[in-house]
């Protein structure tokens, strides 16, 4: 009997390697929080804080006891507020998105009535639609949501249907000798086959629901790391403007750990899909 | 089906009749097979063999269903064949398993699309992932399967699925030398204990004598039926024999006898 290639290989191992793991990554913020500090000291400017200045502001805008002022000790109002409007929008897109692909890669009539709308309306960037959707939904949270639905919508929509598309004729071959036919062939076939484009699209569709919050945020909501960082401009805090992009950064990648660790456990079959 | 079964056995299984099937390539038309006729008996191990473009592998896909014949007709138990079914399983050249259902999943597939129970499933999965040897790596993922693995994979699924006909198609044509020659073996194994029927679509002519009952051999420009030989060398067959070579030397000879190339002995 040969062996079987690719055995799982245990994660881990002996100390030095994990630590090496964990450590590489760090080594460019830290060259990049160098230059920083050395590039304001050296030329001086008031206009940008040093990295020490910011991290006193985040410590303030999570515990107070600083500078005890209106942002002081309000981070988790900010980031739930945030946290909301990325998943409302977010997860309206994949509740629209999937199905919709779906229906695009199955079936002809819908792929011919719809695509060509969708193709053009994709390069229109997401921002450009915020005056119509401050009209649409008004000044406040929706105006927001909105632009967040819509900046995930078009990468799950386009790799959904792309999934479907893209599996292999084989397949279906198979599955119709083997008495797969109809629904059942959608199910037990299409959709396996389409899962690792689909996450995929979800995937992108969340980066992009991360960035446009804070465009969304920008305009006319009190609350919210976008709002945050808005005020922070008008109020010439920089200090607060880059207490708010490290959050928003932070939550994005953590999020998107998320959906990788989801991914990876139902994508376990599909090593190269592994993120 | 609605043939008495005691005629069943007293007819052939498989029967290809006048068939021919024309492809338009834009304006072109491609003649891939003329007025082929071929009758295959019940548990016979038939290779069909020829250079490529010579439509053996369109015979198989139309014997299997996928694709439609553009006159004659294939029958099965006297019985016209319009669509593919459990009754004729295709192993292909590149698997086709499905990559995100285990081993035993997979060979479970068909069974469970007749809405078997769980444990009925299990218990099929389990005998056919053993008459492949693959009991250790039953729960293994396709993409943790070596190429041979894989396509032991691919015939129990078929097999699991109660498949009568045998239908592959250079099943062992991406593997290296070594474990086609075992798989080879592993085939006859499993021929000799199922008493399923075999097609099998090679290029190989000393593949194709190995296994098999009969090579049918196959020219091209229309795809046509060339030459029909029964192989009588008795089994276990020795590649290195001289009434080996002999037969191999005949087929090689049929086979490019048309194109007016010489044959060259043993070189196949």
């Amino acid at each position: 009997m040969e062996r079987a290639v690719n055995e799982p290989v245990k994660a881990g191992g002996s100390l030095l390697p994990r630590l090496q793991r964990w450590l590489t990554p760090l080594i460019v913020p830290l060259i990049l929080l160098a230059a920083w500090d050395i590039c304001v000291r050296v030329t001086g400017t008031r206009l940008i804080p040093l990295p020490r200045d910011v991290a006193i502001m985040l410590y303030d805008f999570t515990f107070g006891g600083i500078y005890d002022d209106a942002f002081s000790k309000t981070i988790h109002i900010h980031f739930w507020k945030s946290v909301q409007r990325v998943y409302g929008g977010f997860f309206a897109a994949a509740a629209v998105g999937i199905p919709l692909g779906l229906l695009i890669g199955r079936i002809k009539l819908v792929r011919e009535l719809i695509d060509p709308t969708l193709q053009i309306l994709r390069p229109v960037p997401v921002t450009a639609w915020l005056p119509l959707s401050m009209i649409f939904f008004g000044l406040g949270p929706n105006a927001a949501i909105f632009l967040v639905f819509l900046g995930a919508f078009f990468p799950i929509v386009l790799n959904t249907t792309f999934g479907v598309r893209s599996v292999d004729h084989r397949l279906f071959e198979a599955a119709s000798m083997l008495g797969c036919n109809g629904s059942s062939l959608f199910r037990q076939v299409v959709l396996p086959a389409a899962t690792p484009s689909i996450f995929n699209g979800l995937r992108l569709g969340h980066g992009f629901a991360w960035i446009l919050i804070v465009v969304g945020e920008m305009t006319g909501v009190p609350e919210g790391l976008g709002a945050v960082i808005m005020d922070g401009r008008t109020l010439s805090r920089t200090d607060l403007v880059i207490s708010g992009m490290i959050v928003i950064g932070l939550a994005g990648f953590l999020s998107d750990r998320v959906i990788v660790a989801i991914n990876n456990r139902l994508l376990a079959w599909s090593p190269q899909h592994h993120a | 089906m609605h043939e008495p079964a005691l005629h069943r056995s007293a007819r052939p299984t498989l029967a290809v009749k006048a068939l021919s099937k024309r492809f338009s390539m834009g304006e072109q038309t491609v003649e891939a097979l003329r007025d082929v006729n071929l009758t295959i008996g019940k548990g016979e191990f038939v290779c069909l063999i020829g250079a490529s473009g010579c439509g053996k592998s369109t015979l198989l896909r139309i014997i299997a269903g996928f694709e439609t014949a553009s006159a004659g007709s294939v029958e099965m138990y006297g019985l016209p064949i319009a669509a593919p079914g459990p009754e004729r399983g295709m192993v292909f050249q590149d698997f086709a398993l499905f990559p995100w259902l285990t081993v035993k999943e997979n060979i479970a597939f068909g069974p469970r699309q007749r809405g078997l129970p769980q444990s009925k499933l299990d218990e099929v999965s389990a005998r056919y992932t053993d008459m492949v040897g693959l009991t250790k790596f039953a729960n293994y993922y396709p993409s943790q399967l070596s190429g041979g693995m894989k396509q032991r994979v691919a015939i129990a699924r078929v097999l699991a699925n109660d498949c009568e006909v045998l239908l592959m198609d250079e099943p062992f044509g991406a593997l290296d030398a070594l474990t086609r020659e075992k798989l080879q073996q592993e085939l006859l194994e499993i021929w000799e204990r199922t008493k399923v029927t075999v097609i099998f679509v090679t290029h190989s002519v000393e593949e194709a004598v190995v296994l098999s009952d009969r090579v049918v051999v196959m020219t091209a420009g229309p795809g046509r039926i060339e030459h029909d030989a029964r192989i009588h060398l008795p089994r276990p067959r020795e590649v290195s024999a001289i009434d080996f070579n002999q037969v191999r030397r005949d087929i090689t000879q049929r086979l490019t006898s048309h194109v007016g190339v010489k044959a060259i002995p043993a070189a196949a």
